[in-house]
């Protein structure tokens, strides 16, 4: 009865008898099969980026860390002192490491924030008192030297590794191995550099995102016995001091499996030394993990309603166009009419030019869709050269954004496409109806 | 003799919101084969009513029409388009082509609706291209409408009508909207068809016009007011 190949030629002839007007009723489909593509690209690429992050803290770890309390409800003592005492204790990790089977490794940290002078340069590093497990927890490769060893610890040596930051920020195109670095008017001698470490982003409420590369790493021991626990500030009119024995403790446990029940075993054992709970928190990545993929769900399910309604509003628009080309055309159809088209012909030919239509509109927002990455990468460059100082992102945002890579979905595309069709479909049987349903007489009379 | 078609008691009432309007009253006409008979009548006498259920646009409300051995007063819609399809060919004083196809796509158009067979073929081309080459037109097969002139347009509408063969070809005053020379060549070209066998039925108001047709009918209030020329 009719020719599939033949109907769609037709279609687009009539189609392209009004260009500017198929062209402009399709952008509404364009944008909508494109931002459906594109969305779910982004979304896809920043949930992959936080579970690679949550990964990297490792799935079968435990993070414990201080967190300072504001400064008005520190605790009872501590509103009267200059002193603010609060975080994980020594006690803490003896508590845990000893009586919680299920932990195979813990590594306690306490970090600082000193000056380091190496002759005229100075920087403020990020001093990380660690033990040699530390490497191994956070995957550190050395550029050069090694690490901090057991026997460093043991006899609280003055010795440092530097990450790549700070040995290139301090030493420049010097050797940094077997010269000393000042930290806090103290030399160290200097047994290792790391190769750089990525940033990491901001995970959870207590995990701020960081950069490592400016970290220097000394043994635990030396740090207690050199800087105390006692950390003052002065500055002119003020002073200020706190004091905390350790700011995390990473735990490594035997099994996946064991992850959950070992932490509710942490959080209780945490408790029983702590009266005030706000000091520290406890991360579980793999708890981290599921709520990503959660928050996947739900942005994927917000980001999918913002595409369906821009969907939707250009079926409208298709339909709005569809309903005046059959007025408009209401010749045509009585003609095809009185030459022998019957009504399901009629609506055939009107429902083959919307889908034509929002097919092809479907297509180019495929295409589009698939720019995406490429186009995104193009944003990011014009974003770091003209709107960062110094090609560097200040906020987390930023970092955030600028780490950010789009995956396209690729079950996204046949489904966005064939929802523009169906969109076609949807909103072109009524004008296709309507027009079928004309009287022939009064549709071949019309001017 | 054997009929093309036949009209027996043809009534047809519209109701315009509570009054009934009788626009053809009982109207009968037999068309025998290869007849060319054109019908006349003032505004408003019902021979545009009349065509249109002879063009089976239309259901009459008493009455038969029978064409080609087919009743079209009780047939569906989906009938009544197959009928139109294959057994009538339309010619229009507006020639109403559809402005965006070329000579040899509008010629085409009434295969597209056809019955059973599919596709256009290769010998659907051939046909259609030697209609084009019949009424003149072999070479501006790939104008469009608006690059023709008018009687050019209404030779295409010819080789439209005549593309599936029909019973009756009907035209609505096919020279309403030409001038004397094109007129003219236009009835020169229905009267070949004509001579070649074909049964014309032609609305038209023109006596010079109707005085070419084998026989004339005068429509009157919805009636057969005579035959024959009437002078003036």
């Amino acid at each position: 009865m009719f020719n599939l190949i033949r109907t769609v030629e037709l279609a687009l002839k009539s189609l392209l008898l009004h260009k500017l007007r198929s062209g402009l009723t399709m952008l509404g489909i364009v944008f909508g099969v494109f931002s459906v593509i594109a969305m779910l690209a982004i979304g896809e690429g920043a949930s992959q980026q936080a579970q690679e992050q949550v990964l990297k803290l490792g799935a079968t770890n435990i993070i414990v860390r201080s967190v300072k309390p504001p400064r008005e409800n520190a605790g009872d003592r501590a509103q009267n002192s200059f002193v603010l005492r609060y975080g994980l204790l020594r006690a803490d990790f003896d508590l845990l490491s000893r009586t919680i089977p299920t932990i195979e490794q813990a590594i306690p940290i306490r970090e600082l924030t000193k000056p380091c002078r190496y002759l005229h340069r100075e920087m403020n590093c990020r001093i990380v008192g660690c033990t040699p497990d530390y490497r191994d927890v956070n995957h550190l490769q050395m550029a050069q030297g090694r690490f901090i060893t057991d026997e460093d610890r043991s006899r609280k040596d003055n010795v440092a590794v530097l990450a790549a930051g700070a040995a290139q920020t301090l030493f420049q195109y010097e050797d940094p191995l077997g010269k000393t670095v000042k930290i806090a008017d103290k030399r160290y001698a200097i047994v290792g550099v790391t190769e750089s470490r990525e940033a990491s982003a901001a995970i959870g409420g207590s995990m701020s995102g960081q950069d490592y590369n400016n970290d220097i790493y000394i043994p635990l021991e030396t740090m207690r016995v050199r800087m105390g626990d006692l950390d003052v500030d002065r500055r002119t009119g003020s002073f200020s001091a706190e004091e905390v024995q350790l700011n995390q403790i990473t735990l490594r446990i035997v099994d996946k499996d064991q992850v959950v029940p070992t932490a509710a075993v942490i959080r209780e054992s945490l408790a029983y030394n702590h009266k005030n709970p706000n000091q520290y928190s406890v991360v579980v990545p793999q708890e981290l993990l599921k709520q990503a993929e959660q928050i996947k769900i739900i942005f994927n399910v917000v980001l999918g309603s913002i595409a369906a309604i821009s969907l939707i509003v250009g079926g409208i628009g298709i339909m709005n166009i569809m309903l005046a080309t059959v007025t408009e055309r209401t010749r045509e159809i009585g003609i095809r009419r009185a030459l022998g088209a019957k009504q399901s012909d009629i609506t055939a030919q009107f429902l083959t030019e919307t889908m034509v239509l929002s097919g092809s509109g479907g297509l180019i927002g495929v295409i589009l869709g698939l720019l995406t990455p490429p186009a995104f990468e193009g944003v990011k460059w014009l974003a770091t050269k003209f709107m960062l100082e110094g090609g560097q992102a200040t906020s987390e945002v930023g970092t955030m954004f600028l780490s950010l890579t789009p995956k396209i979905v690729w079950s996204s595309l046949p489904l966005a496409f064939g929802i523009s069709v169906g969109i076609g479909v949807i909103f072109g049987l009524y004008p296709a109806r309507a027009a079928a349903r004309m009287d022939p007489i009064e549709a071949l009379r019309h001017e | 003799m054997e009929l093309a078609a036949q009209v027996i008691d043809l009534q047809k009432h519209f109701l315009l919101g509570t009054v009934t309007v009788k626009a053809l009253r009982g109207v009968s006409i037999d068309f025998p084969k290869g007849d060319f008979v054109a019908i006349m009548g003032s505004s408003g006498s019902g021979k545009s009513t009349l065509l249109n259920l002879l063009g089976a646009l239309d259901r009459p409300t008493f009455g038969k029409y029978i064409i080609g051995g087919n009743d079209v007063s009780i047939m569906t819609d989906d009938q009544l388009s197959a009928i139109r399809n294959k057994m009538i060919g339309f010619i229009f004083q507006s020639y109403n082509l559809i402005p965006q196809y070329t000579v040899l796509e509008n010629i085409e158009v009434p295969l597209h609706y056809r019955v059973g067979s599919s596709a256009i073929g290769a010998k659907d081309q051939k046909w259609i291209e030697h209609l084009a080459q019949m009424v003149g037109l072999g070479d501006r097969m790939d104008h469009r409408p608006y690059q023709l002139s008018g009687g050019q347009q209404q030779r295409v509408a010819i080789a439209r009508a005549l593309v599936n063969n029909p019973e009756i070809i009907l035209a609505d005053e096919p020279t309403g909207n030409l001038d004397s020379a094109t007129e003219h060549e236009i009835m020169e070209m229905l009267l070949n068809l004509n001579q070649e066998g074909r049964t014309i039925v032609m609305v038209t108001h023109e006596p010079n016009v109707a005085r070419l047709a084998k026989r004339q009918i005068h429509m009157k209030d919805g009636v057969v007011a005579g035959t024959g020329i009437f002078p003036g």
